[in-house]
């Protein structure tokens, strides 16, 4: 069944659109991630605008992140101190992240920028995080008590805080700056910024994985709530008839995908998540190093 | 002033009827985009209109173009720089049809002349404009030539020669595929009368394409009130993931 997007000017076939938010929606509840690096160039591909893909995504992301938080409430996976915490950081680092974005803009090459940011960040991540979970999973196989709260520079800073259901008491301060971090590299890739925060708050700030999926969740929320009111109001291009129908598939994913997870062990859930972000590394990286076959493309006037 | 104005009314409207004019039907002159929108057929079918007898040679041929709403696009070409694959030069094309459709009854080339598709605009190549392309830009027509290609195989530059119908030199029929995404705007849709190549009459009507519904509330709605669409935007967004979340909660207590 084909659908006329109000918004986008394309018409697109409905059935579509609600497999991939259901895929997508999957992934988000299992991994704690928006799924907006891997819809936003699937929506491109199939002939969204860009700017209407960006924007329309980021409503998306609060829907199946609401979704998916809900199911983590239920099991008290999720800490709200933590996560306000990191949407503080967040905020300030999309607010900064804007700036930075359109300086570059003003540069030009914005694109190869964001794509270069994406095989970098992906890259980087991915294959961390398969190596240490394989070395992980390999442990548990040998019955070897894994070495947790390791004492490290981190726990050396000032004004510590008690998070009760990440069973951490650490300073706030690496917490912001994990938040400022994400929250800039989300405002220029567009994305919620859950596969770089989630690794960032097992490694960095050593959450118990369970915690931290539906914390991400939690600050994915309001971050890309505040992006799509941003975009509906400053560049009119978010897509209603697309967001409902990627999130119609989205929602239920994410429910579905948030009980496939609690059947997986923790390091098989990272191995897994850690595949996805380097098969979708790696199919940026070849767009970049492959000759493409239509070497012009057409925008609309005005950047570069 | 006005004397004078009233003169040249008189004036035209006593010249002599043109020798063979168009008259034109068309199966809608409007097009809904609904929310179940796939593009639309539309059928143009006419006559022409003469007060003397047909002449034979050389024979008459009709050229119909239809163009969406133009405007200006900026075509991007890559390049290999340091191993991967960069836009390096841009160029602003000043005016490109959204929508572009010329049928004729004969090949092109035989059914207008090139002084005549100069002065009338008529192929695809002319139908779109660039000035001032900047100096230290390579080939630049390759650039208008890539907006055309790219088009042409989204199905938004058709090239439809020989699609005209023309019967007895005096009933001629086309249609004209518009795909699904159409942009919204008039359509400016011509028909050339031609004889050897030189147009002997020409006619012009408009093709309106507009969004209707729902498709135009909601669009209106995030033009006017960016605000409240947005909001509205994450109030569908929450309510749906509360939804599915009390749904399937619901699955698991049953």
């Amino acid at each position: 069944m084909q659908i006329y997007l109000p918004i986008a000017e394309v018409s697109v076939n409905a059935f579509l659109l609600l497999g991939m938010g259901g895929l997508v929606g999957i992934l988000s509840g299992m991994f704690g991630v928006g799924g907006g690096f891997l819809m936003t160039p699937i929506l491109f591909f199939i002939g969204i605008p860009p700017a209407v893909a960006v924007a329309t995504e980021a409503n998306q992301i609060v829907a199946s992140s609401f979704s998916g938080v809900l199911a983590h409430v239920r099991r008290r996976n999720v800490d709200f101190k933590m996560g306000t915490v990191l949407l503080v950081g967040g905020l300030i680092g999309a607010a900064f992240g804007v700036v930075v974005f359109n300086y570059l803009k003003s540069m030009g090459q914005v694109d190869l920028l964001v794509k270069l940011c994406y095989v970098v960040f992906l890259g980087v991540i991915g294959s961390l995080m398969f190596v240490e979970s394989l070395n992980a999973l390999r442990k548990s196989r040998n019955n070897v008590p894994p070495t947790r709260k390791k004492h490290n520079w981190i726990h050396g800073l000032p004004f510590k805080m008690r998070f009760r259901v990440s069973g951490l008491y650490i300073s706030v301060i690496p917490p912001i700056i994990v938040g400022v971090f994400v929250g800039i590299l989300s405002a220029i890739m567009g994305v919620g910024g859950g596969f770089i925060m989630v690794p960032a708050m097992i490694y960095l700030l050593g959450m118990p994985t369970k915690v931290v999926v539906g914390t991400s969740l939690f600050q994915i929320i309001f971050v890309t709530a505040f992006t799509t009111l941003l975009h509906a109001t400053t560049n009119f291009t978010v897509d209603i008839a697309l967001a409902v129908l990627l999130l119609v598939g989205g929602v239920i994913g994410a429910q579905i995908g948030t009980r496939l997870g609690t059947y997986l062990k923790a390091e098989q859930l990272r191995i897994l998540l850690a595949l996805l972000v380097i098969v979708v590394c790696a199919k940026l990286a070849l767009d970049l190093l492959l000759q493409p076959t239509e070497l012009f493309s057409l925008g609309a006037p005005g950047g570069h | 002033m006005l004397l004078r104005s009233l003169l040249l009314l008189l004036t035209l409207a006593t010249l002599p009827a043109r020798a063979e004019e168009v008259v034109l039907g068309l199966s809608q002159d409007k097009v809904a985009i609904t929310a179940t929108f796939n593009g639309k057929e539309i059928l143009l079918f006419g006559a022409v209109k003469r007060e003397t007898a047909i002449q034979e040679t050389p024979p008459l041929q009709v050229v119909i173009a239809v163009s969406g709403p133009t405007g200006p696009i900026t075509v991007r070409r890559k390049e290999r720089r340091f191993g991967i694959w960069v836009n390096t030069d841009a160029i602003e094309v000043d005016t490109a049809p959204s929508f572009y459709a010329v049928a004729t009854s004969v090949p092109f080339s035989e059914a207008l002349s090139n002084v005549e598709d100069q002065r009338h605009k008529v192929s695809i190549p002319l139908a779109i404009r660039s000035v001032g392309a900047p100096m230290d830009v390579a080939n630049p027509q390759d650039f208008t030539e890539a907006v055309i290609r790219i088009r042409q195989n989204e199905g938004l530059y058709q090239k439809l020669d020989g699609a005209v119908r023309f019967d007895e030199q005096t009933l001629f029929r086309t249609t004209i595929q518009m795909p699904a995404n159409l942009t919204e705007g008039n359509y400016p849709t011509r028909i050339f009368l031609t004889r050897g190549g030189n147009v002997v009459s020409q006619f012009e009507t408009v093709i309106n394409v507009n969004k209707v519904g729902l498709e135009r509330w909601l669009y209106d709605l995030s033009r006017q009130k960016p605000l409240w669409y947005g909001l509205m935007s994450l109030a569908i967004a929450i309510a749906a993931g509360w939804l599915a979340s009390a749904v399937f909660q619901l699955f698991r207590r049953t």
